[in-house]
C-alpha cells in the first residue's frame, strides 16, 4: 500500500505529455526582462545602472532584509534600462532589461559538467552560499531558501523532505531533473542535510515517475540517511503539509510551519539549484521549464534564462498554435492565465502551458446544491462553499474564524465543483481581506 | 361552584401582583439610560444606512452626534446641510456649512480609447479581477469595467454604459456616500466639490505610467506633460507620478487647462459649447 495524505484530493487528469523529452538548452534570446522580485518577501535593489556591461552570474540587485534574495544577470550584454516592466500578472514591476552580446560568465562560476560530490563546506557557509546566489524555492512559491535552513531559537529540525511529488498534470520539469541529473539532485540533498544539521532526508515522489524512483533509488544508497518513497498519485500532494502529512505522518498546526513539527521541506528542483549554488559556485540564473499542451506540435523542457520572455520559449516549440485560447504560468491548477506573452521566465515558472477553447473555457455557474463535495475533496478540512459565501456577505470576521487562512489555493473544490461555482476566486477574495484586518491588528 | 371561580380569580390576580412585582425591581435594577435625544435625531436622519458619514448606520451615528460636543467630522451625505441644520436645532447647537460633493469616474477608457490585449473569463467582480492582473487593456491602473462600484451604490445613481464599458454616475442621484469610492480597488472614482449646475472639470485618468507607456495603453490617458499646471492661475493642479491632479477645492473652474491637454484626458462636464475664434472676433467687431 503507498503512502499518501489521508484528507481530500482529487485525481485531475495527467496530461504528463513531455515526461519522455530530454532537458534541452533554449538558446540564448537577444533580450531578456529580469525583474527585481522573484521571490516571497522584500523586492532587490537594482544595482546595476543603464549602459552597464554586465556578465552572466553578475550581481544585478542586492537583497534588501533577510526575507529576501539577490538576482543576478542570466546572460552578458549590456544594460538597455532599469525601468517599469510587466510581469506574469501585467502589473508593472522594475526590472533590468539586458542585450544580450556572446555568452561571458564570471570567472568564478565552475561551468564545467564535472560532479562534485565532496561536501568540503561547514552548514553556514552552505545557508551563506544560498543566500548569495539567491537560491529560492524552486516549486512555484519562490521562498528565499536561506530563509527556510535557518531554522529560529528554540526550534528543532530532525528531517529534511525533498519534494520530488510534482502533482501539477502537465508540468514534468522536476521528473526530467530526477532522471538527469540525480546525482547532483542527491548531492544537493546533503547538502541541505548538512545546512539543517540533521541526518534523515526523505525524497517523496508520485508512483507516476516510476523511472526517477527508480534511478534514485539505485544511487541513494551510496548516500547517507537519504530514503527515496514512492506515494500515490494524488493531488494536491506536492503542498508541503500535505506531503509531510504522507511521508512522516505529522500534522502541521494550523497557522504553523512545518518546523514546528520538526521538518523542512525543499524542491526537487531547489536541490539541484543549491548543489550548483555550493559546489559549482553558480548562481540561479536557469531553470527548468515545461512547455506542454495538447494543441502543440512538440512539448519541451526547455533549460531557459531567467527574464527569456515566454514568447520566445513558444516559439522555440514551434509557435502558438491557432487554436490557443489561453496560456497558463504554471500547472492548470494552480497556474494563472497570462495576459501578454511579452512576460519573462522567473526563477518560480515551473512550466508555461497552451490550452486551446474546450480546455479553458469556464463553464456557466449555477447554484449550489449543497452536496458537500467541495468539502469531502479539501485536503486542509475547511468547507469551501461556506468560505465563499462568507467572502460574498463580506462576513470576514466568520471567514477567520472558520479558518480561510488555512487555504492553500490548491483548487480542487472548484475543480470538483458540479455547479462549476467559483469558489476559489471568492476564497482568494476572502483571504486577501482577511489578511488585510489580520495585518491592521497586529500594527494597533 | 362559585367558590371555584372566586378562587381562580383571587389566585390568577395574586400572581399577576407577583409578576408585575418582579418585573418593577427588574426593570429599576437593571435599567439602560438612553438618551432620548438619540431617537430625536435618528429620526431626523434619512434612515438610509448607507455608511457615507463612516458610521454602520444612522443609529450609531446619532449616538455620535449627540455624545460629540461639536459637529467636525461629522457630516451625513445623503442629507447634507439641510438634515445637519435640522439636527444642529435638535442638539442646539451651529452646524457648520458642508460644500455638497458628488462622485466622478476617473477614467475614459472606453474601447475605442483603449486597446484590449487580452480576454477576461474569470469571476465578473472588479477586486478578484484586479487581484488576479492587470486586466483587458495594457493600462493598469484604469476601469475594470465589471461594475462592482455599481452594484455597491446604494441609491440607484450609477449605471454601467454599455458602449463605453465605464460606469456612469447620475449626479442628481448621487448623495456622496462614498460607497462606489471604497468599493473601487483601483481608487478611479473620487468625490469632488459640487459646482454649479454640476460644472466638472478634472483629469479623467489615473495611470502613473510615465508619457509613452501611458499613451500607448490608451489615447486619452494622462501623460503628466504639465502643461495644465502651467495655465492654472489658481495653484489648483498638481502633478506626482506622471498624473495631473486637479483639486476641486481650489478649482475655479476657469477652462484654461482643457483645451491644452494634448491628450484631452482633461475633461469639460455641463459647460455651455466654448466660442469659437471667428465668433470672438465677431464680437469684438461688434463692439
Amino acid at each position: 500500500m503507498l503512502k499518501t495524505f489521508p484528507k481530500g484530493g482529487v485525481h485531475p487528469p495527467e496530461n504528463k505529455i513531455s515526461s519522455g523529452v530530454p532537458i534541452e538548452a533554449m538558446p540564448l534570446p537577444e533580450q531578456v526582462i529580469i525583474p527585481v522580485n522573484q521571490h516571497l518577501g522584500a523586492p532587490a535593489e537594482a544595482v546595476v545602472e543603464k549602459g552597464e556591461t554586465v556578465k552572466a552570474g553578475q550581481i544585478i540587485a542586492r537583497s534588501k532584509g533577510f526575507v529576501s534574495a539577490n538576482i543576478h544577470s542570466s546572460v552578458s550584454g549590456k544594460v538597455l534600462k532599469v525601468d517599469k516592466m510587466p510581469d506574469a500578472s501585467g502589473y508593472k514591476q522594475t526590472s533590468v532589461v539586458i542585450n544580450v552580446e556572446g555568452d561571458e560568465w564570471l570567472e568564478t562560476v565552475d561551468r564545467s559538467k564535472e560532479l562534485k560530490k565532496n561536501i568540503s563546506l561547514s552548514g553556514e557557509e552552505i545557508i551563506k552560499k544560498c543566500a548569495e546566489n539567491g537560491i529560492v524555492g524552486m516549486g512555484g512559491a519562490t521562498f528565499p531558501s536561506h530563509v527556510k535552513l535557518s531554522i529560529p531559537q528554540g526550534k528543532k529540525c530532525d528531517v529534511l523532505i525533498i519534494n520530488g511529488v510534482e502533482c501539477e498534470p502537465y508540468l514534468t520539469s522536476d521528473h526530467r531533473l530526477m532522471i538527469e541529473k540525480p546525482e547532483e539532485l542527491l548531492t544537493g540533498t546533503s547538502l541541505l542535510m548538512k545546512a539543517l544539521g540533521v541526518n534523515r532526508a526523505f525524497i517523496g515522489i508520485e508512483n507516476n515517475k516510476k523511472d526517477a524512483i527508480d534511478k534514485l533509488k539505485g544511487l541513494a544508497s551510496s548516500y547517507d540517511g537519504i530514503s527515496i518513497h514512492a506515494l500515490k498519485v494524488k493531488y494536491p500532494q506536492g503542498a508541503e503539509k500535505q506531503l509531510i502529512k504522507a511521508l512522516i505522518n505529522r500534522e502541521v498546526p494550523s497557522g504553523g510551519l512545518p518546523v514546528d513539527v520538526g521538518t523542512v521541506v525543499h524542491n526537487a528542483g531547489t536541490a539541484f539549484a543549491v548543489y550548483e549554488a555550493v559546489q559549482k559556485n553558480k548562481p540561479l540564473v536557469e531553470r527548468v521549464v515545461t512547455v506542454s499542451g495538447k494543441g502543440l506540435d512538440k512539448t519541451l523542457n526547455l533549460l531557459a534564462r531567467i527574464g527569456t520572455p515566454v514568447s520566445k520559449l513558444i516559439e522555440y516549440a514551434g509557435g502558438l498554435p491557432e487554436s490557443t485560447a489561453k496560456v497558463v504560468n504554471g500547472g492548470p491548477m494552480m497556474g494563472k492565465a497570462l495576459g501578454s506573452l511579452e512576460v519573462p521566465v522567473t526563477k518560480g515558472t515551473s512550466g508555461i502551458i497552451i490550452f486551446r477553447d474546450e480546455e479553458s473555457r469556464r463553464k456557466e455557474k449555477g447554484p449550489c446544491i449543497r452536496c458537500a463535495r467541495c468539502i469531502s475533496v479539501c485536503p486542509m478540512g475547511l468547507e469551501p462553499y461556506l468560505l465563499m459565501t462568507l467572502t460574498e456577505k463580506e462576513l470576514y470576521e466568520r471567514a477567520e474564524k472558520d479558518r480561510i487562512m488555512d487555504c492553500m489555493e490548491c483548487g480542487s473544490c472548484s475543480f470538483t465543483c458540479p455547479a462549476n461555482r467559483p469558489l476559489l476566486d471568492y476564497i482568494r477574495l476572502g483571504k486577501a481581506y482577511v489578511g488585510k484586518i489580520i495585518r491592521e491588528r497586529k500594527q494597533k | 361552584m362559585s367558590s371555584v371561580v372566586l378562587i381562580t380569580i383571587i389566585s390568577l390576580s395574586l400572581l399577576g401582583v407577583i409578576a408585575a412585582l418582579i418585573l418593577y425591581f427588574v426593570a429599576s435594577k437593571f435599567k439602560v439610560y438612553e438618551d432620548p435625544l438619540i431617537d430625536e435625531v435618528e429620526a431626523a436622519l434619512p434612515a438610509a444606512n448607507c455608511g457615507g458619514c463612516g458610521f454602520a448606520g444612522c443609529r450609531n451615528f446619532a449616538e455620535a452626534l449627540v455624545k460629540s460636543d461639536t459637529f467636525e467630522g461629522l457630516s451625513c451625505p445623503v442629507g447634507g446641510n439641510e438634515t445637519m441644520a435640522l439636527v444642529a436645532k435638535i442638539l442646539g447647537r451651529e452646524a457648520p456649512e458642508v460644500e455638497p460633493r458628488v462622485a466622478v469616474v476617473r477614467c475614459n477608457g472606453t474601447p475605442g480609447h483603449r486597446k484590449k490585449t487580452s480576454r477576461y473569463d474569470g469571476e465578473l467582480n472588479c477586486t478578484i479581477a484586479h487581484n488576479l492582473y492587470r486586466g483587458e487593456t495594457d493600462c493598469q491602473y484604469g476601469c475594470l469595467g465589471l461594475g462592482e462600484c455599481v452594484d455597491a451604490c446604494d441609491f440607484d445613481a450609477m449605471y454601467m454604459d454599455s458602449k463605453t464599458e465605464l460606469p456612469v454616475i447620475i449626479d442628481d442621484k448621487c448623495v456622496a456616500c462614498g460607497a462606489c469610492v471604497r468599493a473601487c480597488p483601483r481608487d478611479i472614482i473620487e468625490l469632488r466639490k459640487r459646482a454649479r449646475k454640476d460644472r466638472k472639470i478634472f483629469v479623467s485618468c489615473v495611470n502613473k505610467d510615465k508619457g509613452g507607456p501611458a499613451r500607448k495603453a490608451c489615447a486619452v490617458a494622462c501623460i503628466g506633460c504639465g502643461k495644465c499646471q502651467e495655465v492654472c492661475n489658481f495653484d489648483a493642479i498638481t502633478i506626482e507620478n506622471n498624473l495631473a491632479f486637479i483639486d476641486s477645492d481650489k478649482c475655479k473652474l476657469c477652462r484654461k487647462c482643457e483645451p491644452v491637454c494634448p491628450t484631452g484626458a482633461i475633461l469639460e462636464i455641463n459647460f455651455p459649447p466654448r466660442k469659437s475664434e471667428q465668433t470672438k472676433e465677431a464680437e469684438k467687431a461688434e463692439a
